[in-house]
């Protein structure tokens, strides 16, 4: 690969990187060229980025530059370099692609957001970093920005930094995905430990290549795990806390708090997208103990747990971000699945194709919102169909592909994929079941969200929502057609992304449907999809009766349902299994410090204050008065001359006369003399 | 006596009054009485000098006036510098509420 095609792929990540700053340099009042400024970098980085995936469209090709040295220590060399293969491309096309019309759609959704240009700053700092991450060629560089999206989404979650809830989501998701951080941190000490390089790939040397990995595969750590296992599992908790897998999924619901379309860009299509692809990118080194090893399978046990968790999680909620979220949660269990049981490439087109349509759904539920008069609840909602009929439209697109309606939707194949490669692993059935329970569940929430906020009547008839202007209209149609037309790379029948993920050539085969049980798949899916929308309108038909109604499954599970609507107490028990002894703790350094150092200080405090005041009483007995009595003796004399200057001007004429007569009688007397 | 000699004890009676006056006279507006009673007096000696002792008494045929012009002179000086030298003890009135002139002593050391 020639140089300059070396310098365009790090203007990719750079160009909003260079955007952010310089919008954080511009005075606030200038938000709309920072807006400008911000969609221009991303637009260019867009189209540098579809060009790289031209670049790499030939099966079987892959462009390594010649990595940068970044510093030289002893006999070190610690290099960082970016990478082009279709993993990286693809998600470096979908990332610039999906945010490029988020940043357009916040145009019009934060119209009136006195902080718009901060907004656009933070929002490019964000998209650079993470395509720094899909483009790293080094894990070094990848945790760097992997921090950057961190702080980025940090910034984003906190900036209605008023509301001390926004504040304390932001720190929540910080603290929380911290801890995946560290053992991600670990993980690639562990690594470049053994192997002596965090290159991926480095003409032989790297990382992913087969020298590495078999000196990886072959040491071994404490308990009988192998180093490639235990680095393997260090790395998955890491993508866990970016990710949201339980038990580190607590501060993605919670990220809410931000905008909405910062819930789009961040809490859906991409940065928790970073766990996964963090996996999908070292799936050589998962894949070590081979496909059912102690690594894969806790990959695919995590997800698992994940799915089915936030799917039923998501059925008890009445905030529409809340349900998207958990939602969200859900599907990158999927993903996990999917990686899990070897379908990296089943996992990466389930990433796209979410990325696609959840975006969608956050920005259409960004107009509802919008539209409603900044109303979250579903249960105040209702009959916005008529109200919003391009809204409703976009939302269907999304909701249907999310919930995996057949045939012209991406949703639909991609999670076909994911139960394909769950079904054949050979690790056992658990996660194909659970997968199977999870995408029914889906179904059923989601189209109990769009009966309740779209059909039936309004049950807050004083509220008069309104359509949402073109500007953001025009990105959920764009986000439709991506997440309707990208199901045809994704069909069995042809199965390109699948075959050009693994470097090979996809032929047009209709014949798949017969192979590897693939029709029963089919049927399956069908059925899933069939029964989770036909309950969900079986209980849902009627809408609820006013805002005040409760859910009706809410009577017929009770205390299973508060269980459910608490998110099952995770938040609860955080709370009091590590908030609370640690304040207990901090309360009782506290109390040491008010009982013994503060009482120690004191007594320093009055030892000292006793020495300066000796000091100064031999000061100012000694010096001082000395010194002071000159003084004083000084001007004692000065003022009793002074005193003579009387200030009264007959007091001086009588002198002038006085002095005049003595004169003139001392003339004459000694002129008659 | 001659008229000259009278005249000049009657101005140096009057001088002497004014500057008594200026001197021990504690309200300012006397004491610019007394100004004008020495400025009176001098007036009175150019008159005496210029009726009884000039050149030009004598011989009437064309009397030079440089005596009364003088007087004329001091006459409206006194009174522009009697103008300036009551506004000034009005204006300290108003200030201080008192035309003693033993209280005006602020410059003193």
């Amino acid at each position: 690969m020639a140089d300059h095609y070396h310098l365009l792929l790090w203007c990719v990540p750079l160009l909003p990187l260079i955007a952010g700053g310089i919008i954080a340099l511009l005075p606030n009042r200038r938000g709309r060229i920072a807006s400008k400024l911000a969609i221009g970098a991303l637009s260019i980085s867009c189209l540098l980025a579809l060009g790289a995936l031209v670049c790499v469209l030939t099966p079987g090709k892959v462009h390594v530059p010649a990595p940068l040295t970044w510093f030289t220590f002893g006999d070190v060399t610690l290099k960082v370099g970016l990478m082009l293969d279709p993993l990286s491309a693809g998600m470096a096309a979908m990332v610039t692609f999906v945010a490029l019309w988020i940043f357009i759609y916040s145009v019009g959704y934060m119209e009136k957001e006195p902080r718009f240009g901060r907004f656009f700053g933070f929002l490019s700092l964000f998209c650079g970093a993470m395509l720094m991450v899909v483009l790293s060629n080094s894990l070094l560089l990848l945790f760097m920005a992997w921090e950057l999206v961190g702080l980025a989404s940090y910034l984003l979650i906190g900036f209605y930094f008023e509301k001390p809830s926004a504040a304390a989501a932001a720190q929540k998701a910080f603290i929380t995905t911290r801890v995946g951080d560290m053992a991600f941190f670990l993980g690639m000490i562990w690594l470049y430990g053994h192997s002596g390089t965090l290159l991926f790939y480095d003409g032989g040397n790297g990382l992913l290549e087969s020298g590495a990995l078999s000196s990886l595969a072959g040491a071994t750590a404490i308990g009988g795990l192998t180093v490639s296992a235990a680095a393997s599992l260090l790395l998955l908790i890491g993508a866990m806390g970016k990710s949201g897998q339980v038990p580190l999924h607590t501060w993605l619901p919670d990220a809410m708090e931000g905008p909405t379309p910062v819930s789009a860009l961040i809490h859906a299509a991409t940065m928790v997208a970073a766990g996964v692809f963090l996996v999908a990118r070292t799936h050589q080194i998962f894949s070590l103990g081979g496909d059912a090893g102690i690594a894969l399978t806790a990959t695919a046990w995590v997800g698992s747990i994940t799915a089915l968790y936030a799917a039923l999680v998501a059925m008890a909620q009445y905030d529409i971000k809340r349900i998207l979220a958990y939602s969200t949660v859900s599907q990158l269990g999927f993903m996990m699945i999917a990686l899990g049981t070897g379908g990296v490439a089943a996992a990466m087109f389930h990433l796209i194709a979410h990325a696609f349509f959840k975006a969608l759904l956050f920005l259409s539920a960004g107009s509802v919102i919008h539209g409603c008069h900044e109303e979250q609840d579903i249960r105040k909602m209702g009959g916005l169909r008529k109200a919003m009929p391009k809204t409703f439209l976009a939302y269907a697109i999304g909701m249907m592909a999310l919930s995996g309606f057949p045939f012209v939707f991406s949703g639909f194949w991609s999670k076909e994929g994911i139960l394909h490669s769950a079904e054949f692993w050979p690790g056992g059935k658990g996660p194909f079941l659970i997968a199977a329970c999870a995408a029914l569940l889906t179904a059923f929430y989601m189209t109990r969200q769009a009966l309740l906020v779209f059909f039936g009547e309004s049950r807050s008839p004083e509220t008069h929502p309104h359509e949402s202007p073109s500007v953001m209209i025009v990105p959920l149609f764009v986000l439709a057609a991506g997440a309707v037309l990208l199901s045809i790379i994704g069909t069995p029948f042809w199965p390109w992304f699948e075959k050009w993920i693994h470097g090979e050539t996809a032929v047009f085969h209709a014949g798949a449907f017969g192979e590897h049980g693939a029709i029963g798949l089919l049927l399956l899916s069908l059925v899933i999809v069939t029964l989770g929308v036909g309950a969900s309108v079986a209980v849902y038909r009627n809408g609820l009766a006013g805002s005040e109604t409760p859910d009706p499954l809410s009577g017929k599970l009770g205390g299973l349902w508060r269980f459910l609507e608490n998110a099952m107490g995770f938040d609860t028990l955080y709370q009091k299994a590590i908030i609370n002894p640690l304040a207990f703790f901090a309360g009782g350094i506290d109390m040491l410090e008010r009982m013994v150092f503060v009482p120690l200080m004191g007594l320093a405090e009055g030892l000292i204050k006793g020495c300066g005041r000796i000091t100064r009483a031999s000061d100012e007995a000694g010096l001082n008065q000395g010194f002071d009595g000159i003084c004083d003796g000084l001007r004692e004399r000065a003022d009793s001359i002074s005193r003579s200057q009387t200030g009264r001007a007959q007091g001086y004429l009588r002198t002038i006369g006085l002095g005049v007569s003595v004169l003139l009688v001392l003339y004459f007397w000694l002129s008659a003399g | 006596m001659t008229p000259l000699s009278l005249m000049l004890t009657l101005s140096s009676v009057l001088f002497a009054l004014g500057l008594l006056a200026v001197l021990t006279r504690r309200n300012a507006i006397l004491v610019l009485v007394g100004i004008e009673l020495m400025l009176n007096a001098a007036n009175l000696n150019f008159i005496a000098f210029w009726a009884f002792d000039s050149p030009t008494a004598h011989n009437a045929v064309e009397p030079a006036l440089s005596g009364p012009m003088f007087v004329m002179f001091s006459i409206a000086i006194a009174a522009a510098e009697a103008a300036v030298g009551l506004a000034i003890i009005l204006m300290v009135f108003r200030h201080t509420r008192s035309t003693d002139l033993n209280k005006l002593d602020s410059l003193h050391g």
